[in-house]
């Protein structure tokens, strides 16, 4: 199964890929659009501030690419959010592949969210043999409200997308390859589907 | 609903563990690949490892074990010690570090904590603070609690918060060592001036510690090494305890 990491400089993947690895699977990090092309699958990582991500994809001209992609593409955390509509961290546009307006959380919690919390009214095959109320490693100060397109749900300031799903497109707020044996499942289940 | 965490630290010197570690069924007990998987095994949330070596050569070797520690386990975990520029957290986070901790260099320097948190995001800094009450006073120290500044603790946390800091990690040098628990009426207070989390370290000797820095600490998370390391404390034991007096934690 070849698996591509898309590359455009905003991301820590390292732990991706060796999460990658303990599923028996060799993460490829590139930018070409061949590659992405024909990939079985795609991943879109993503760490740090929205606008300067957002910059940074544009930059390498894959923000026309992404949302015509067919085989299943997974965005992680700030690759999630890059996918939503838009973000008000830096007023940023995102692809509008997922109908959600990312918002930052009020100051009645402290921000960012850090840590481990649970997801809840999972659907869909990524969730296959993961409990409701199993818990996901979650750090982020931006969420996307609750949409059409959610498939599952995290309390925080309120209920919010933890996981986001639009036909070939899924999204996950948590980082699966931080969430012991729950998001090395998450990840199983997307390379499976 | 977001669990408290439970937090060992692993002190580093040359790649190795330094302070004693009595595991039973550990093969090597100064290694600290095997001990940081035996601790995610536990259903530990998170790891830090701080770094007590100085060389640039030794430097490198912390990036190895940093590539190695990501290899093994699959939670999060903070590199701290020494860091002082954008190159130094650049090296250890494309190795696989979720989080950097900075201390001394962000005092010495505060502009340092916007630069990190403009290049790499505000969730991967972890500003350590060290304080000691003198008069009446809580100040910040240097090297490790040893040395004194005229800098107010709740100033500092305050503008350390306003730079990008994500977090905060604050030991009480009049608490650390005593195991006879968490600095928690000035754990709370730090709560109640800024709205990052906050990792509570320094005094962690009993189970209840853990319990009354959750609440009474009003804590975001709990930082010990010695209790865990010598099994005085074992990290499942001590969330059934929390769960017990409904704290919410990951089990």
């Amino acid at each position: 199964m070849k698996v591509a990491i898309i590359d455009y400089g905003a991301g820590n993947i390292q732990s991706l890929q060796f999460a990658l690895n303990r599923l028996g699977v060799q993460g490829l990090l590139t930018a070409d659009v061949d590659q992405l092309q024909t990939a079985d699958k795609v991943i879109f990582p993503g760490v740090g501030e929205a606008s300067s991500a957002m910059r940074k994809l544009n930059a390498s001209g894959l923000q026309h690419l992404l949302p015509t992609l067919t085989q299943p593409v997974l965005g992680i955390c700030l690759g999630m959010q890059l996918m939503c509509n838009s973000t008000e961290e830096g007023m940023t546009q995102g692809l509008g592949i997922f109908d959600a307006a990312v918002k930052r959380f009020s100051a009645k919690v402290k921000v960012p969210q850090m840590g481990w919390n649970t997801i809840s009214n999972t659907k869909g095959p990524l969730f296959d043999g993961i409990d409701d109320k199993e818990y996901m490693y979650l750090v982020h100060s931006y969420f996307a409200p609750s949409c059409s397109n959610t498939i599952a749900e995290t309390n925080y300031d309120g209920a919010y997308s933890t996981a986001l799903q639009k036909d070939n497109f899924y999204g996950v707020q948590f980082h699966p390859e931080k969430s012991s044996k729950a998001g090395s499942q998450l990840l199983q289940n997307f390379l499976s589907i | 609903m977001l669990t408290k965490r439970i937090i060992p630290c692993l002190d580093i010197k040359d790649g190795r563990t330094v302070k004693g570690v009595n595991f039973v069924n550990l093969r090597d007990a100064g290694d600290p690949v095997e001990l940081a998987a035996q601790y995610a095994e536990q259903n530990a949330d998170e790891l830090v490892f701080l770094d007590i070596s100085a060389t640039e050569q030794k430097r490198k070797t912390l990036a190895n074990l940093v590539l190695k520690v990501a290899e093994a386990i699959d939670i999060p975990f903070t590199v701290g010690g020494g860091i002082s520029s954008v190159e130094d957290v650049d090296v250890l986070l494309k190795n696989g570090a979720d989080k950097v901790s900075i201390n001394s260099a962000a005092v010495k320097r505060p502009e340092l904590i916007n630069e990190l948190a403009t290049a790499f995001g505000s969730q991967c800094v972890v500003v350590a603070i060290d304080a000691k009450q003198i008069k009446g006073e809580w100040l910040v120290h240097l090297v490790g609690g040893k040395v004194p500044t005229e800098i107010n603790l709740f100033d500092w946390a305050k503008e350390v918060e306003q730079r990008g800091a994500g977090e905060l990690l604050f030991t009480s040098m009049d608490h650390d060592g005593t195991k006879a628990g968490f600095a928690n009426e000035v754990l709370a207070r730090l709560s109640r001036e800024v709205n990052i989390p906050i990792i509570a370290s320094g005094g962690a000797g009993e189970l209840k510690h853990f319990a009354d820095t959750f609440t009474h600490g009003k804590a975001d998370a709990a930082l010990a090494a010695s209790v865990f390391h010598f099994g005085e404390i074992s990290v499942p034991d001590l969330k059934q305890q929390l769960k017990a007096q409904q704290i919410a934690v990951r089990l």
